[in-house]
This record gives structure tokens, sequence and C-alpha cells, in this order.
């Protein structure tokens, strides 16, 4: 088991060693304005050379990316350039992150708490009305590009029932529409992939066979057919936990919440180099954990899931 | 005779003799055209699947639907009486532009802020949406499908592109856009071009874990110790068995990609304005939900753009439902 996690994780480490190097690579090939502000065009050829070098972009490219990794080994993110000149990563990071996880980790609550019930109660009475609308609001939420519905949600249901439609941390009222449609996407999934596997497991033999014992239904759901439809799913939640406690951009640009939801996006577009090696650094080796987690906990769950090669197994 | 309730005989209760009689036992002759007889039956997998697939009343209106919508986006241009999507509209008598007028008897879905007609502007933007949906969506099938099936069942492969998948699905896709549109300039192709190097990874993958599912079950085994060529195996052994996975992913590929182009739209990167498209229209209206008076400008695209998603969501999910032999009777 540890020598199965070791192996893990150095093949992550090289994973983002080479994510790292082609985003370091990719970013050295944008536009040359993008780096020089809206004002460019009235700048000389020589200002211009001289903001570059000072950037340090007229190094041959394998000097900025061994002063990089140089930086990275000594926990050193480095400055940002353009989002917020000469401030570390790590304190803009520090100042935004903190309630993106906080609204993310609520959502992903509600999404459990909401979204695996549903799951079960659409099993239960399949084909029935239940089944029908837990349908419908799985194929909305699944189907509607999210830009459209969160929008929707922003402008009807703060009207409705008379909520703040700004963020504002204090004030908790402003707290239950975002973190609300923040949840709706993943309870949706966690809905129809409930009801999918439950539905999967319903038709095999040893649920046959506890109903010819004279097993009780609620048992047989409860003890039975749950825990083992459970396991696939449980491999997915560590990597939506963290993906959506790094933020929505939607979400958080609607309610105007200061999280970390569209930093990505923001500095991608202002070219800020270094936020953008930091962030993808960040959100890669968070994607890479979640796996590991998911792999791990379903190996938990499930005894006959094993890391350990078995003879003869293919 | 008695019979248990699921119509079996109670042999126990009659004697031996009755149900067994000596000629049973006895050498049958050797029958040469009886070796080459086959079972025949009148299962045709497709006919199945569109009986299966008709019998959903829901799924076939939402088809007639997506067709009338389709063909309407097509003619629309060249009915009678319709303005160009992009055309201002300007009063014939002072010249100035018809800004923001509601919907009426002229204007159907009323006009925008620079006297645009919303009813031609959406659906002309569903048409340029639909391309980009059924492009990707092709490109996706090709490249997906074929790279999914190299992945799955060359063994020697699968190392190799599990590491690039690693790789290519943690580089942002706004980096490759940005880094593409700089390198063309922002149209539909530059757009679809972003989307397709982006998206076939995913498609590949959901292949390649059902082939790997079933690369190794007996009947291919079998196959493969017939000295069955691989490339057969592929085409008749594993494909057959993943079209209703396959359908199920091409079929939400397509509200994807609609929905992709909204949120490139919003974050800015999406098509120029003069090209309109569901994306811009549904950005340009998201400024004007504030004013009660002007939120039929997002409306109308929203709604449009919405009937088009679900339907495809739900014919897709039906027809995946139907093209799965486990259904068919």
């Amino acid at each position: 088991m540890l020598k199965y996690i070791a192996k893990r994780l150095i093949q992550s480490v090289l994973t983002l060693f080479i994510i790292i190097t082609i985003i370091f690579c990719l970013l050295r090939l944008m536009p040359e304005e993008g780096y020089l502000g809206p004002g460019f065009d009235k700048m000389s050829e020589v200002q211009k050379e001289s903001i570059l070098t000072e950037m340090g972009l007229r190094d041959p490219v394998p000097v900025q990316l061994w002063k990089f990794y140089k930086g990275l080994l000594h926990g050193d993110f480095g400055t940002s350039w353009i989002y917020r000149p000469n401030v570390a990563i790590t304190e803009i990071l520090a100042g935004k992150a903190p309630v993106s996880i906080k609204m993310g980790l609520m959502a992903m609550g509600i999404s459990l708490v909401a979204g695996i019930p549903l799951g079960v109660l659409m099993t239960r009475f399949k084909g029935g009305v239940p089944d029908k609308l837990g349908m419908g609001f799985v194929v909305l939420v699944m189907a509607i590009p999210q830009a459209v519905y969160h929008l929707f949600i922003q402008t009807y249901l703060t009207d409705f029932f008379h909520l703040p439609m700004l963020f504002k941390e204090p004030n908790l009222m402003s707290w239950i529409l975002p973190t609300i449609s923040l949840s709706l996407y993943n309870t949706a999934t966690f809905a129809l992939w409930m009801r999918r596997y439950m539905v999967d497991e319903l038709n095999k033999d040893y649920v046959r066979l506890a109903r010819a014992k004279g097993v009780k239904n609620s048992v047989i759901m409860g003890a039975h057919v749950f825990p083992n439809a459970f396991v696939p799913l449980i491999q997915t939640i560590p990597t939506m936990i963290l993906s959506t406690a790094m933020g929505s951009i939607y979400v958080e640009s609607l309610y105007s919440v200061p999280g970390m939801g569209g930093l990505l996006v923001d500095v991608i577009q202002r070219q800020d180099n270094a936020m953008v090696q930091a962030l993808v650094l960040i959100y890669a080796a968070l994607g890479i954990i979640g796996l590991l987690l998911g792999d791990l906990l379903m190996g938990v769950c499930d005894p006959r899931i094993t890391f350990v090669e078995k003879g003869g197994a293919r | 005779m008695k019979q248990f309730l699921d119509g079996a005989a109670n042999r126990v209760s009659e004697s031996v003799t009755e149900t067994v009689s000596a000629d049973a036992f006895a050498f049958a002759e050797y029958d040469e055209t009886a070796g080459e007889k086959v079972a025949w039956t009148d299962y045709s997998y497709w006919g199945s699947t569109f009986r299966m697939f008709f019998k959903n009343k829901m799924a076939v209106a939402l088809l007639l639907l997506l067709a009338g919508i389709l063909l309407f986006t097509f003619i629309q241009p060249h009915l009678p009486g319709q303005r160009p999507a992009t055309l201002i509209n300007n009063d014939p008598n002072t010249g100035l532009q018809l800004m923001n007028i509601p919907p009426n008897d002229e204007f159907l879905f009323g006009t925008n802020s620079i006297g645009q007609d919303l009813w031609s502007m959406v659906w002309s933007g569903t048409r340029t949406s639909l391309l980009i949906g059924f492009a990707v969506a092709c490109s996706e099938v090709i490249l997906g499908i074929t790279m999914g099936v190299l992945w799955g069942y060359v063994r020697k492969l699968d190392h190799f592109l599990t590491t690039l998948y690693n790789i290519v699905d943690n580089i942002p896709q706004t980096i490759m856009l940005i880094l593409i549109s700089y390198i063309l300039r922002p149209s539909m192709s530059t757009i679809i071009l972003a989307m397709c190097l982006t998206s076939w990874l995913k498609m590949a993958r959901f292949i390649r874990n059902q082939i790997v599912i079933i690369r190794d079950r007996d009947y291919n085994l079998a196959s493969r110790c017939l000295g069955t060529p691989t490339w057969r195996i592929i085409l008749k052994n594993l494909l057959p068995y993943l079209v209703s996975v396959m359908m199920l992913r091409i079929a939400t590929t397509i509200p994807e990609a609609i929905g992709n182009e909204v949120f490139l739209t919003y974050i800015g990167l999406g098509l120029p304005v003069a090209i309109p498209s569901l994306g811009n229209l549904i950005n340009s209206g998201r400024g004007l939900l504030m004013y009660e008076s002007l939120r039929y400008q997002l409306i109308f695209p929203a709604v449009v753009l919405s009937v088009v998603t679900v339907s495809f969501y739900i014919i897709g999910n039906a027809f995946a439902d139907a093209a799965d032999p486990k259904n068919h009777v």
C-alpha cells in the first residue's frame, strides 16, 4: 500500500514537472504587447525593450526556467507581475482563497446531503413521480449552460426572496444564493450517478436472492444496494470537493464574491505569467491529489479493490 | 400435471417413465445438413434500437422540434420580410436608430441597443452555435474514438497516452485559446479548433476505459486465438459493443460545445461581435438584466439556447438507452 502511494506520488511529481515546463514555454509564446499594458503603442522601442528586459523576458528561455525552478525549490512562488505588481503570490492567494474554500465546502456539503438522497429516492420510486421530477431537475442543470441558469437564479430569486444581490462576507443572508447556485451542478451529478449505479445493482443476483429470502425492501436498499452503489461514486468525491473549493467563475463574478474563481482566467488574460504558473501548478497538484485520494478512498471502502498486484492478475 | 408458479412441470409427483421414453437413448443418425443449421431470428440490432427509440414519445417529439429548429435556422434568412442579422435598423422618417424596441409585430423579438433585429440575430446565432456544436462533435468522434481504441487496445501505448492525458488535461483551455487566437484571428474556425484540441481527449479516455473492461472478455480471447486481425476485432467485436455509450457522449458533446461557446464569450474570448452567436447575445443581454423592461433581450436567446441543449441531452439519453442491447426484448 505505502509502496503504491509512494510510486503514485513520484509519478505525480514528474507529471507536474512536465506540465509546468510546458506551461512555461507556452506562456513565452504570448504576444509581447500584452506585457506592456494598454499604452504600449505610445512607447518607444527603447522603452519597450527596457521593460521587457527588466521583467526578465529577454533572457534565454532555459535561463528563465532555471530561475523559476530555483525559486520553487525554495518554496517561493514568486511575485505577481501585473495583477498586483510586486506582491507575493502567496499573499494574494491567502487573501482570496478562504472565501472560495468556505463557500465551496458548504456547497459541497449541500450537494452531498441533497444529491445522494435524491438519487436514492429516484431509485426507490423508479418510473414514478419523484423519479420524473428528479430527472427533470438533473436534465435542466446538466444541459443548460451554467452561465445562463446562474444568471436567472440571481435575477429572479433575489427579487422573489428579497435576498441581497451582492455578496458581503459578514451578511449571512448574502451567502445563501451563491452557495446554493454553486451546489446545483454537483447535486445533479450525485443524483444522476447514484440512481444509475443503484439501478445497476438492483438487477444483480444477490438482490434477487435477498428478495427470495424475504428480506425487507428497506434493508435490501440500505444495507446491500446502497453501499455497493456508493463505491464507484466515492472515487469522484475528493476531486469534486477540491475543484469546488477553488471557486466558480460564474458565481463569483455574478455575486461579486472576492474569491479565486475567475483568478486564473483573469491572470491569463493580463499575461501575468508568474501568477499563471503558480496557479496552474496549484490546480494541477490538487487535481492529481484528488485522483489519488479517490483511488485510496475506494480501496478503503471496498475491500475487494486492492492496489497490490496479485499473482496472475492481468 | 401440477405446475409450479413459474410454469415448470412438477416432476416429483409424476412417475419418471411417463416423461422419458426409451428411444431417447438411441444413437441419432449423423446428419450433415444439421451441422450447417443456424438458429434464425429476426432480431436486427438497428431495427430494435429504432423501435425502442420511437417508443419514447418525449424524445421523438423533441427530435421533431430540434429538426424543425435546425431547418428553420437555415431557411429563415430566405423567408420574405426578414432583415439581415447584423443590419442596424433606422427609423425611415427620422433616420434615428430603432433602439431597444420591445417585441412587437414588426420586430418579433424586439431590437437591441443599437437597433439590430433580435429575431434575425437569435436564429442566425442558433445557426452559428449548432454549427460549432456539430463540428466539435464530429472531430471528437473521429479523433476520440480512433485514439481511444488504440489507447485501450494496444498495451504498449497505454502508459504513454495516460501520461499525455494527465499533462494535457491540466493545461487550462484558456491558455490554449489565447495562444490560438493570437496565432490565428478570432473566428469560428479558431474557436472550433481550440475546443477540438481539448475535447477529444475526454472522449478518448472514455472509450479507453470501456475498451479496457471488455478487451479480455472470452469472446475477444476466442477471436484472438482464431487469428482474427486486430482491426477486425476492433471493428466487429469492440466498437458495436460501445455504440450506446458513444451515442451518449456525442449527444452530450453538442450541448457542451454550445455551453463552452457561451463560457468563452463570457470571459471575453468568444467570437467577434460581428458574428451573431448565442454566446454573444447572452453576454450582451447579461448587462441588461437589471432593467426590467430590457430583460427580453436576454430571455429570448436564453430560452432558445436552453431548448436546443435540453433537447439534445434528452434525445441523446433516450437513444443511448435504446441502443443498449440489454434493453432490447
